[in-house]
């Protein structure tokens, strides 16, 4: 954990516990993979990697990640109960014990969901202590989002432009890049582009992108 | 403005002549460019949080998950105490109470983490109705906790995972002791001592839950934390000075914590996790 700089970072978060690493930031983890799905979650399977795998339960971070899938916040007194909501709105979900390996920090968590237009994703987010968090891979690719800022994803295949097309359009907007990361299977893959920004963009503003890549998002800050 | 130690703030606020919140506010408004009513306005849904966990804590009844804890604080709340005034007992019972909410899955403030959320809260509580002070006054004391957390995250840590259990209900604790001498009217100076006999009395302590989870012995130390807490307060508030001073025991706190085996910060490896029984909860609750 960090060092606090804001009163709010030792008097706070409000939260839902018993902890900030199993529960809090597991909602967290659910909220932006909801996000990252771009439509309700339809089915699930989620994968527990070693604390999550070993104290998850007593924790609640099984409830925890299904109410960040529902859209609950961190902070939301439905999570308790956030499994039977999941049941009874039809969502299809199953937890599985797994080893990622020692590549992947105690608190690891592999997301692979779909929603009723069968897009799906596998997201793979982690706990980074205080109840914050970071999604490390979408479909694979390592990717670094921390879900504080106003985030643009793209998934496409590797080819000049993307990257310089992006950063055109953001800097059109006069909005400020706090953090950007690119990653590709190989050269000529899949690829993905990842910038986390201050402020959001219009959605419309996008549309060149969309045109250009498999996948966009523009996610708001999860916090 | 801006502050790296206690001594630092405590100077800030004795030079302007000022509550040690109140110069934990200015400077917290200054840093996020917002107006101080925003920041303020901010603490008050805290301590409305706060508040509605210390209620829950004692009146409901509540178990957590694992079964590991649960009922205390209102076991503890309906008691005749032997010893305890029965205001310190009653603030006891809130520490309980809000630290068993938190296990149960229930709505906390985070203080400075949720293992140790009980211990701020239920010593502004005890603080209202013993020495009835005002809302107004509290959710300023709750800057000076603030302010004394900070420091401690800044010159040595308040998670159990790097410094023990001492940087989690022990720094609750200081930061509840501060908070506590303040508002019974003490000098930044005492406020300074409250801290420093605080964290002396909690060094060493580590972390070692039972099961991995945030129950045994949180939910006890949180009741330990308070009594800690209402114990510098009223040693400094006597006069009673800490030989060494608050930013040098801070130094400390953050040596030993280094110092801490990796089974006693959070592993659930050794201490109390590490007894029989302890294990036998583990493979029971996994
Ligand atoms: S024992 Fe560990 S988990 Fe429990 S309150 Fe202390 S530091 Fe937190």
């Amino acid at each position: 954990m960090g060092k606090a700089d804001s009163v709010f970072e030792v008097i706070g978060p409000i939260m839902i516990g018993p902890s900030s690493s199993h529960t809090a930031a597991a909602v967290r983890i659910g909220l932006i993979s909801r996000a990252i799905l771009g439509e309700s979650v339809k089915k699930a399977i989620i994968q527990l990697h070693g604390s999550y795998a070993l104290t998850g339960k007593g924790h609640g971070t099984d409830k925890a990640l299904i109410a960040g899938l529902l859209g609950l916040d961190a902070a939301d007194e439905r999570i308790k109960s956030a499994l039977e909501i999941a049941k009874d709105v039809g969502i299809i979900f199953e937890f599985q014990k797994v080893d990622l390996g020692d590549d992947f920090p105690p608190n690891t968590v592999r997301l692979l969901i779909e929603g009723p237009t069968q897009v799906h994703f596998e997201i793979t987010g982690v706990s980074v202590g205080g109840g914050n968090i970071g999604v490390i891979e979408i479909n694979g690719l390592s990717v670094q989002i921390s879900g504080e800022y106003h985030t643009l994803i793209s998934i496409h295949n590797d080819r000049p432009g993307i990257v310089a097309k992006a950063t055109a359009i953001i800097a059109q907007h006069k909005v400020n890049i706090s953090n950007m990361c690119v990653s590709r299977q190989r050269r000529g893959g899949l690829a993905a582009m990842v910038v986390e920004m201050d402020q959001s963009l219009p959605p419309e503003a996008l549309s060149e992108l969309e045109d250009k890549a498999q996948i966009v998002r523009l996610i708001p800050p999860i916090y | 403005m801006d502050y790296n130690s206690i001594q630092q703030l405590l100077k800030l606020a004795a030079r302007n002549n000022k509550r040690i919140g109140e110069i934990v506010l200015a400077v917290e408004a200054e840093k996020e460019n917002e107006s101080p009513d925003t920041i303020r306005g901010q603490m008050v849904i805290s301590w409305e949080v706060m508040k509605q966990s210390l209620k829950k804590g004692v009146t409901e009844d509540i178990r957590s998950i694992s079964g590991l804890s649960g009922g205390d604080g209102k076991l503890f709340f309906a008691r005749q105490p032997k010893y305890l005034s029965p205001h310190i007992s009653k603030a006891v019972a809130w520490a309980l109470g809000v630290a068993e909410v938190n296990a149960a899955m229930g709505r906390i403030v985070a203080c400075p983490t949720a293992g140790s959320s009980g211990i701020v809260p239920a010593a502004l509580m005890l603080a209202k109705e013993r020495l009835a002070v005002d809302e107004e006054k509290i959710i300023t004391a709750l800057f000076t906790a603030a302010g004394i957390g900070i420091i401690c995250s800044v010159n040595a840590s308040i998670s159990g995972a790097e410094g023990g259990c001492q940087a989690e209900t022990g720094v609750a604790a200081a930061m509840a002791a501060g908070a506590l001498t303040e508002l019974a009217g003490g000098s930044p100076t005492m406020v300074g001592h409250a801290v420093a006999l605080c964290l002396s009395n909690m060094l060493g302590l580590v972390c070692d839950p039972v099961a991995g989870l945030v129950e045994v012995p949180c939910v006890l130390r949180n009741a330990g934390g308070l009594m800690q807490a209402v114990l510098a307060a009223e040693l400094a508030l006597s006069g009673i000075q800490s030989r060494i001073p608050v930013d040098e025991v801070i130094e400390a706190m953050n040596e030993v914590g280094d110092s801490l085996p990796e089974s006693l910060r959070e592993t659930a490896l050794g201490g109390l996790a590490n007894t029989p029984t302890g294990n036998q909860y583990r493979k029971k609750v996994q």
